[in-house]
């Protein structure tokens, strides 16, 4: 039975529970709603919520668990003469499962009978050119023991399936008689049904709390495997950064510090940028400005946000390089040798920052008491200096958080930094120079045909987690920060 | 209901601070105050009393233009400080609000030193010549708030982790500290417990020697305790202005009756 109908099955299940639970609950309080413990309608969910989320769970994890069952067992069957010497078991595995997809379809399709795809006689260049004529994708010839593997896999899974479907509708079943059961006036659906929305949120919040370790976890493993290839005081010490080309031997320099820099000194711009003319503009909207020029400015502030950074990128590239160039190139100033450099994409992405650090602060800036202000004015001070001396103290946390939000996205911006700060790795201090930061090289080094395997593709991963350490303790220090003002002023 | 302070009986021939003459006050369309003429005495300490919604805060506000900063307030009628006119276009509100304290409702202490509290205004206005001026003042207007010895010893702590009725003292002699000629009072004790509203009332008093005091208050009990002119105010109209002891002992106006002896408000 497919998974769709399952699925339907057991929300029908639930919908028709909650009716009869209503009911149920209605009739033990004689008609009157008024005699139960809760609204009728919690009764009806309390058996709705019994009958579908028991089952839809044990359906997740028996699909989770199946293929891992049927792997291990199929695989048990596969003695160690049916793999080939060149191949190892898990390729061995993928043609069974392939085979196995291959039949059904073919069977499916009418080109094959079921009895002819379980028979075990079955002569292999003949199941294979059935395969093929099917337009299943069959490698190379099915052998006997893949054939009997694919066979038992079908049968396998088949009959898991069937299984798995019995148990999901009974557990259905199950939990609404349950909850039907309960359905009487005293019983208190209402804190039922609040435990359940709890649950429903812890679940919410467990799950992005997963995905972040799970993310981690997928960095770490090739990450020790980069290290176990490379040395890890190469890596964070090296001044140099120069991956050879894979497969043609040679050693490749894959020190961190150029990019590192580059990163940095990208993101210094751009935050210097941003953060005065962010801070500013939220001053000038949320302090001076009318309601009026308020209810337009700052739509148009948010615009900035909604550019994709790609266009910004294009931005940089034909724009604002050109411009910088004209200044600062061989015509003008004479430090700048072309279009792409540290300027150019710091200051794309400093625009790019501003609606960040202007909307948040906006926000923070608003939330101060009024009382504050009119404390201030009613001592005789003026704007500016209510603004400077107790409405900025009163939103700094606020505005440190946007601040370090607003790195963040800098350190992790790609798109602006591959079309306005070059390709070259390279520590220097003339922010007219091209430079490139971690981002971009982990993008480069992945869509290469480097070998998966190799120090030069892995060591995208390696980079990878140092950004993620960096932001992470850059998080942490912006909490630090919040907190020692709050303790201080509240 | 009326319990005579001794200090009532000092009243003399005060001159008049502040002189309002037929005063308007409106909110958008909504006619707050209405022809309000009022004279408030140098070194007196003067009740505005009222239901709630009777504008006395509003007309309080008007002393210092602080209705400024709410856009749609308009104000018209004439409010003379010491016979200057204070809504004339050549007087800056700001420096009007340096003379024209105002101590307000809910304590309002910046998120800053109690020491830093203090200093605020007196740094603004460039009242201190050097460090030890400036401790000096700080010193001065903590006492005058009566809370320097509660305080001495933690200057550098945060203003906001005092408790309540410390608060508001604390902001009391954050207005002293720009040396004021008038403090306006909104409704100072509101959030204070009985023992904080004694000291906040004391010090009323003190302040008395060398401010006048405006005070906004709902507590008819207050008005008779500090104050020794009350003005009562109902539905924007200034219905009722006289000496304390006058207004409530032998109120000439029906509602003022009323209202003192709870029928109304």
């Amino acid at each position: 039975m497919p998974i769709l109908w399952l699925v339907l099955i057991v929300l029908a299940l639930g919908a028709v529970g909650y009716i009869l639970g209503r009911q149920r609950a209605m009739a033990s309080a004689g008609g009157d709603a008024r005699h139960l413990h809760s609204l009728p309608s919690y009764y009806g969910s309390n058996v709705a919520i019994k009958a579908v989320v028991p089952a839809l769970v044990l359906m997740v994890i028996w699909l989770l668990v199946q293929p891992v069952y049927i792997n291990t067992h199929v695989s048990g069957m596969l003695s160690e003469t049916a793999i080939p010497d060149n191949s190892s078991r898990g390729l061995v595995m993928s043609e069974v499962r392939r085979t196995a997809e291959g039949l059904s379809n073919a069977v499916n399709q009418g080109l094959m009978t079921e009895e002819f795809a379980t028979s075990a006689r079955a002569d292999m260049a003949d199941v294979t050119q059935r395969l093929k004529d099917a337009g299943q994708i069959v490698t190379s010839e099915v052998t006997q023991p893949i054939m009997r593997a694919a066979q038992e896999y079908r049968v396998l899974s088949s009959s898991l399936q069937l299984y798995m479907s019995i148990a999901v509708i009974l557990l259905a079943l199950l939990g609404a008689a349950w909850g039907l059961r309960e359905s009487q006036k005293d019983f208190r659906a209402r804190n039922t049904v609040e435990f359940s929305v709890r649950m429903l949120l812890i679940g919410a919040a467990s799950i992005a709390i997963l995905t972040t370790l799970g993310i981690v976890l997928s960095l770490v493993f090739n990450t020790i495997e980069f290290f176990r290839l490379y040395p890890a005081a190469d890596f964070f010490f090296g001044l140099n950064w120069a991956p050879s080309f894979s497969g043609r031997g040679g050693s490749s320099d894959l020190g961190v510090l150029p990019l590192l820099w580059g990163t940095l000194y990208i993101s210094i711009v751009a935050l210097a940028v941003a953060v005065p003319i962010g801070l500013f503009a939220a001053i000038y909207l949320s302090e001076y400005a009318s309601s009026r020029v308020r209810s337009v400015a700052k739509p148009m502030l948010e615009v900035l946000a909604g550019i994709p950074t790609i266009v910004y990128g294009l931005f940089a590239l034909l724009t604002v390089g050109p411009m910088l160039l004209k200044v600062f190139g061989d015509e003008g100033l004479g430090i700048m040798q072309a279009g792409t450099a540290v300027m150019t994409a710091g200051l794309v992405m400093g625009i790019m920052l501003i609606p960040f650090v202007s909307s948040l602060s906006d926000d923070i800036i608003n939330a101060v008491p009024q009382s504050m202000r009119d404390g201030s004015y009613g001592l005789g001070a003026t704007k500016s200096e209510t603004i400077k001396q107790v409405v900025m103290p009163a939103a700094l946390p606020g505005i440190v958080g946007a601040v370090l939000l607003a790195a963040s996205r800098a350190i992790g911006e790609t798109m602006i930094v591959v079309l306005g700060a070059g390709a070259a790795a390279r520590l220097s201090l003339n922010p007219f120079e091209a430079m490139t930061t971690v981002t971009a090289k982990i993008v480069s080094q992945l869509t290469g045909d480097a070998d998966f395997a190799s120090p030069e593709a892995l060591v995208a991963f390696a980079l990878g987690m140092t950004l993620f350490v960096i932001t992470l303790g850059l998080n942490i220090f912006a909490l630090f920060i919040v907190r020692k003002y709050r303790e201080q002023y509240e | 209901m009326y319990d005579a302070p001794a200090s009532e009986q000092k009243v003399t021939q005060n001159t008049t601070k502040i002189a309002a003459h037929k005063v308007q006050v409106f909110y958008g369309d909504t006619h707050a105050i209405k022809d309000v003429d009022v004279q408030i005495e140098d070194k007196t300490v003067t009740a505005f009393i009222g239901p709630s919604g009777c504008g006395k805060s509003t007309f309080l506000r008007c002393l210092n233009r602080m209705n400024d900063t709410i856009d749609i307030c308009r104000v018209e009628g004439d409010i003379l400080l010491d016979g200057e006119d204070i809504y004339d276009a050549k007087v800056d509100p700001v420096q009007l609000r340096a003379k024209v304290g105002m101590v307000f409702q809910k304590p309002n202490p910046f998120p800053k030193s109690i020491y830093d509290n203090i200093a605020y205004g007196p740094r603004i206005h460039g009242l201190a010549k050097n460090k030890a001026d400036l401790d000096e003042i700080v010193e001065k207007s903590l006492r005058r708030g009566a809370i320097w010895d509660e305080v001495k010893d933690r200057l550098h702590a945060p203003g906001t982790g005092l408790s309540g009725g410390q608060q508001q003292r604390l902001c009391i002699a954050r207005a002293v500290a720009t040396e004021p000629e008038v403090l306006l009072m909104d409704e100072p004790c509101s959030a204070l417990d009985p023992i904080a509203t004694g000291q906040v009332e004391e010090l009323i008093d003190e302040l008395r020697e060398n401010y006048s005091v405006v005070i906004v208050t709902h507590s008819m009990q207050q008005a008779a305790r500090v104050s020794q002119k009350t003005a009562f105010f109902h539905l924007g109209n200034l219905v009722e202005y006289g000496e304390t002891g006058q207004i409530f002992t032998n109120p000439v106006d029906k509602r003022t009756e009323s209202y003192i002896t709870g029928r109304i408000g």
